[in-house]
């Protein structure tokens, strides 16, 4: 099987300061790669670069290759609205916009042209019971997205991303705001979505990472120290560093 | 221990007092306005004032009609809201979304010293450069009218509107713009379809305070509107507006004539009320 993203010797700088180092990585279509770390490791960073939003920073240079389905995402003629499109992003603070719960999950059909109401409907539902949640909102779908739980609000911002229809989603350590039941229901709908989709994620939680995924990587200082089956990562880490890590040494 | 006591006391007093000024001084206008503006709308009877066309205050017999006024009012501020709102809107857009940060500072100091300007000064620029502009372009008799005032009152307003509109659109939490840029919107989608909505009522606000700008102006409108009590039926119309009605005739007014003015500054007075509670309304709406 190839993969869906590479990445070749990609660095990044904030200014002056190098925030990821000669990064290498291939993230397999329909799974589910993890990337932990300590704080400040660039492995947010390096999410980021993969749908461009770091491209919102300025002062940010990237430099490197980086590929989704074989092309350059950076090349001139690629059309970065498209490109988050196909590469989704939930982010790590549930951040549903103050309308309603329907018009929240439309937002993404309606941004790429799509009118028809009952097309619309027909997406919002989908998505809504894509992201587990539309048993809990089907009947106040006119209601603000506010009004929700932190749990309820960060599984509508997954439908929001669903709703585009996306070959692969980006999580920004997507439970850290969550409380534990919560975070549970997050972490069953992200296995069930590993069907359709191709998910990276980034959690703080090592625990999280033995759970869900079904690689994982491990950066330090803006390094990616290792990458592996995560099985592998935590049974016979390969990097003294890893190991150091995982048995939490340091972090 | 109770010297310390009684010193805070009278400390607090004394705030309060202050405080009451302020409040006193808005009680005594009001109640001042009041009594002294009813009298001459009972006397002129309220359907013949509020809606009378006519306003002669000096003929033999006198009329004392303001729809005139009334309507100028409504109209020029209408005017001002319609030029305004849409410039002030997109400049604040502009400045809170777009301009770089070297840009934005130097753009709103530029709007600052714009509401610093005395409104006399407004007056005199648009005598001397609006009002023959006019007269040129449209080819009228006399450029001192209805749209020299709008334009005057539309530039007077743009302050307010466009520091109001940038700091409700600066207050929109960005999560909400990274969520929409994540679902492939572009910046300029994300500004119209996620930011202002997120700010509408502070926008709200800041075209409310514009009108209460607009409504209350006298000295730049009295320069340039014509000042004639006619009925504003053409943008080119010599018009009189409720605040240079008063201004105008207070100096040589007497009885009846004198009274039938603190009535319009009553008028006036009810239209800044209702003005402000709609203000407030939408500034509670902004911080829930």
């Amino acid at each position: 099987m190839s993969s869906i993203i590479s990445v070749k010797d990609m660095c990044l700088w904030y200014g002056e300061h190098q925030a990821l180092k000669n990064v290498n990585i291939e993230i397999m279509p329909k799974s589910i790669t993890a990337f932990i770390g300590p704080s400040g490791c660039g492995k947010s960073t390096f999410l980021k670069t993969l749908n461009r939003m770091n491209d919102l920073i300025p002062g940010v240079k990237i430099t490197g290759d980086v590929r989704y389905e074989g092309t350059d995402i950076f090349a001139k003629e690629v059309d970065v609205n498209n490109l988050r499109k196909e590469i989704g992003m939930v982010f790590q603070k549930p951040n549903p916009f103050p309308m309603s719960i329907y018009d929240n999950v439309a937002y993404g059909p309606r941004t790429h042209g799509i009118t028809n109401k009952v097309k619309l409907d027909e997406i919002v539902e989908r998505a809504l019971r894509d992201a587990a949640i539309w048993d809990e909102v089907k009947d106040r779908l006119k209601k603000n997205a506010l009004g929700m739980s932190g749990g309820q609000q960060q599984r509508l911002c997954i439908a929001r991303a669903l709703a585009v229809q996306p070959k692969v989603l980006l999580m920004d350590e997507p439970t850290s705001a969550l409380d534990p039941i919560s975070t549970s229901r997050i972490e069953e709908l992200v296995m069930e979505l590993k069907e359709n989709y191709t998910i990276v994620m980034v959690t703080h939680n090592m625990q999280q990472a033995v759970r869900v995924s079904d690689y994982t990587a491990f950066f330090l200082l803006g390094e990616l120290v290792e990458f592996d089956k995560t099985d592998n990562i935590f049974s016979t880490p390969g990097d003294k560093r890893t190991e150091d890590y995982i048995t939490g040494r340091f972090g | 221990m109770k010297k310390n006591q009684f010193l805070e006391n009278f400390i607090h007093g004394i705030f309060l007092l202050l405080g009451l000024i302020t409040v006193g001084c808005v009680l005594l206008i009001t109640m001042y306005l009041v009594i002294s503006g009813i009298p001459a709308i009972c006397k002129i009877g309220p359907i013949n004032f509020l809606f009378g066309t006519e306003w002669a205050s000096t003929a033999k017999e006198a009329k004392y009609g303001i729809l005139p006024f009334i309507l100028t009012s409504i109209f020029g501020t209408a005017g001002a809201i319609v030029i305004g709102v849409p410039v002030g809107f997109m400049t604040a857009v502009y400045l809170s979304k777009l301009a770089c940060p070297k840009v934005k500072s130097a753009m709103q100091s530029v709007v600052s010293l714009l509401a610093g300007i005395p409104s006399v000064v407004f007056g005199l620029v648009g005598m001397l450069v609006l009002v023959p502009g006019i007269r040129k372009v449209f080819q009228v008799p006399d450029g001192a009218g209805l749209l020299a005032a709008i334009i005057v009152l539309a530039i007077m307003i743009l302050p307010s509107i466009i520091k109001m509109s940038v700091t409700a659109l600066d207050a929109v939490p960005k999560e909400y713009e990274d969520a929409s840029l994540a679902l492939g919107a572009t910046p300029v989608e994300t500004y119209f379809r996620v930011s202002v909505p997120a700010a509408k009522s502070g926008i709200a606000a800041a075209v409310v305070l514009g009108v209460g700008r607009a409504i209350g102006e006298a000295m730049a409108v009295m320069m340039v509107a014509g000042n004639a009590p006619n009925m504003p039926n053409s943008l080119f119309q010599s018009v009189r507006f409720l605040t240079t009605a008063v201004a105008g005739e207070m100096s040589y007014s007497s009885g009846l004539q004198q009274q039938a003015l603190f009535s319009i500054a009553l008028v006036l007075f009810l239209f800044i009320m209702f003005i402000n509670a709609a203000l407030n309304f939408f500034l509670k709406r902004e911080k829930e």
